[in-house]
């Protein structure tokens, strides 16, 4: 077995607040390899955006990565100087984030931002960056790239936007990228033509994807394997058809209930009673327990995760295979 | 049939741009300067039988909004009619007329923006049924926590302020305040969009609860087709401010007939739908401040011919309870 591209070992990342310590991620591990592709899965909240950040060291004051690893190729991001740190950012490691209007700089041309993108970390003349540019909208399949390169934001609309987002993070053939739901804010027809794009390019490139999202329809269409995660914590993880046909953790089952569409028509769907718990006070033991019908007193105490072959989760009541 | 509730009738919204002075001179001076006109919903008819769901769907832009807050009595149109039961509501007067706007409500897609930060949850839901003497002032109190239980919400928490609540719960509450007027007849624009799936699921049983408790009749605007397949009787598919499609739920899920309905539905990702490769329609949905010529979807349709390109087509019955407007079916 090859070395994956990261594997991400009991990462904690707290932020230090006025009213207390808030466990955003809470000892999540996972591994991702060469072009697979790694659903990320949670409800607002739950820490799989922070997990994303932390690992290109973008969590800010009063936030912290204060324990585990990030091996990315054997290099620990966490531990690494800023500057090496800039050097892997958005040149080995890219990232697309959810809304393009925030990541896109609106006074600048979109060739000036991809320009200054690949002079960032190589040596290029201007005219060939340029030409590379040109290249890599026309691979997202923007009309007429030449032209488009002149362009301001603000002349493109969400999905093209998101297309600029995505050739940007593409530029330097990057080794990982980690997606922050970046289809949420986007129609179903141009979702697809998005989801499309980055399949194939993942398969040629051999590019290892995470795909942050709070939509596990997407992530079934999308991901080689899921991880489910709750309260800072990975609940659940395996492949998409284990976890998908047969979830163990009763939160996974309840997430997959509470999607329309593959039940009966308008019967009722299957709602987690409750609601997610503040991150300032999350109940004792497992996190899930005061929502879960399976709790018992076991559950006061904190589930270590459990191993089953290719799959793992966090629960002392695991229901494989059952349906909410 | 029954007798539908509510009735738009080539209802039509134009959105323009008045010309400014600079613009107004230069057609004065003789520069081809002209009034830029947004066909935002066009010559739309739809039919709500009452105690029927109907789900509004298309893509940003298609006019699913505009239409439903016409329909909802809080967006003046342009061309058309709406009939009330029956009746023209521009022709209704007094208490009749009251009454129409009272009945039929709106619920929004965002719980943060749609309520009134600084007030609390009692006047918030008490207000208009008091203002329209619904209630009296002494029952006012009661009301509020009937129509709090009503949807889920300990009216323990009546003297609190929105930003003390949870999305979910916020949703309610604009849920209540919809309800503390009685209405018939509620539109609700992407009502559970912004919430988590958890919660999702939460908001849509109560919709389907108070449905069969109340009688209420729905217009379901999403752009989520899971969910619309879900609650609707019957969806109805918009494209660039025209019904392309429309038919009961089950029958528009099996047989599809419009090309850009067969594109949409194969576009939904689903659960039981892995590792699928996707195939897409090709290009966005225009600008409708330029439509296409003809059908306004032919630039993107495969199938399109040179009279797609010249001639719009008629909304027609292609099946019985399904009407599609394409002139190759």
């Amino acid at each position: 077995m090859t070395a994956p591209t990261l594997s991400v070992e009991n990462l904690q990342t707290h932020f230090f607040t006025k009213a207390g310590v808030v466990r955003a991620v809470d000892g999540v591990s996972f591994r991702v390899d060469r072009g697979e592709v790694l659903g990320l899965v949670g409800e607002s909240g739950s820490g799989k955006s922070i997990t994303g950040f932390s690992i290109l060291g973008l969590v800010d004051p009063p936030g912290r990565v204060v324990g585990g690893r990030i091996l990315f190729q054997g290099e620990d991001l966490a531990a690494l100087p800023a500057e090496r740190l800039r050097q892997l950012r958005g040149n080995r490691i890219a990232m697309i984030f959810q809304d393009p209007m925030m990541t896109l700089n609106p006074v600048l041309r979109v060739e000036t931002q991809m320009v200054e993108t690949i002079q960032a970390h190589e040596r290029v003349s201007r005219a060939e960056a340029v030409a590379r540019c040109r290249d890599a909208l026309g691979r997202v399949g923007i009309p007429s790239p030449e032209e488009r390169l002149k362009a301001y934001p603000h002349q493109f609309s969400g999905g093209m936007r998101q297309r600029v987002a995505i050739a940007i993070a593409l530029l330097h053939k990057p080794d990982l990228i980690i997606a922050d739901e970046p289809t949420t804010a986007l129609d179903v027809t141009i979702q697809a033509q998005i989801l499309a794009q980055v399949q194939t390019l993942c398969r040629e490139t051999g590019t290892a994807l995470i795909w942050v999202s709070h939509d596990l329809a997407v992530v079934a269409a999308l991901a080689d394997r899921i991880c489910v995660m709750y309260a800072g914590k990975v609940v659940e993880t395996g492949t998409v058809d284990e976890v998908i046909d047969r979830p163990a953790h009763p939160y996974t089952i309840g997430l997959i209930g509470s999607v329309p569409g593959d039940r009966p028509r308008g019967a009722n769907l299957f709602q987690i009673p409750g609601m997610a718990p503040s991150p300032l006070s999350l109940p004792e033991g497992c996190a899930f327990r005061p929502r879960c019908g399976h709790a018992s007193e076991a559950c006061l105490a904190a589930p270590e995760t459990t191993s089953q072959g290719d799959r793992a989760f966090r629960c002392f009541h695991p229901q494989l295979g059952a349906q909410a | 049939m029954t007798a539908p509730l509510i009735e738009a009738a080539g209802l039509g919204k134009r959105f323009s741009k008045r010309l400014d002075y600079a613009e107004k001179a230069a057609r004065f001076l003789g520069a081809k300067v002209e009034e830029r006109t947004v066909h935002a919903v066009d010559a739309v008819d739809l039919a709500i039988a009452p105690g029927e769901v109907v789900g509004l769907v298309g893509e940003s832009g298609c006019g699913k909004s505009t239409l439903g807050r016409m329909m909802a009595g809080i967006l003046p149109k342009s061309d058309g009619a709406i009939r009330w039961r029956g009746r023209d509501v521009d022709g209704l007067a007094g208490d009749a007329a009251r009454d129409a706007r009272l009945k039929a409500q709106m619920i929004f897609q965002d719980p943060f923006a749609s309520l009134n930060p600084r007030k609390r949850v009692r006047d918030i839901i008490g207000e208009a049924p008091r203002v329209h003497g619904l209630v009296r002032r002494r029952e006012a109190d009661g009301y509020v926590q009937e129509v709090m239980r009503r949807v889920g919400l300990d009216p323990a928490y009546r003297d609190r302020f929105p930003h003390q609540f949870s999305g979910g719960q916020r949703q309610r509450i604009g849920i209540a305040r919809a309800l503390a007027v009685k209405p018939d007849f509620l539109v609700c624009d992407e009502s559970i969009a912004a919430l988590d799936v958890s919660i999702q699921a939460q908001i849509l049983n109560l919709f389907l609860e108070l449905r069969q408790d109340l009688g209420l009749t729905y217009l379901f605007i999403s752009h989520d087709l899971g969910v619309v397949e879900h609650i609707s009787d019957r969806v109805v598919i918009m494209y660039l401010g025209r019904v392309v499609e429309t038919a009961a739920t089950a029958e528009l899920f099996d047989r599809p007939l419009h090309p850009y309905t067969v594109a949409l539905l194969n576009e939904v990702p689903r659960l039981s739908n892995r590792k699928r490769k996707f195939e897409t329609i090709k290009g966005e949905i225009p600008s409708p401040l330029h439509p296409p010529s003809g059908c306004h979807f032919h630039p993107r349709c495969p199938m399109a011919t040179d009279r797609c390109r010249s001639e719009r087509p008629a909304l027609r019955p292609v099946a019985p309870g399904h009407q599609a407007a394409c002139h190759l079916i």
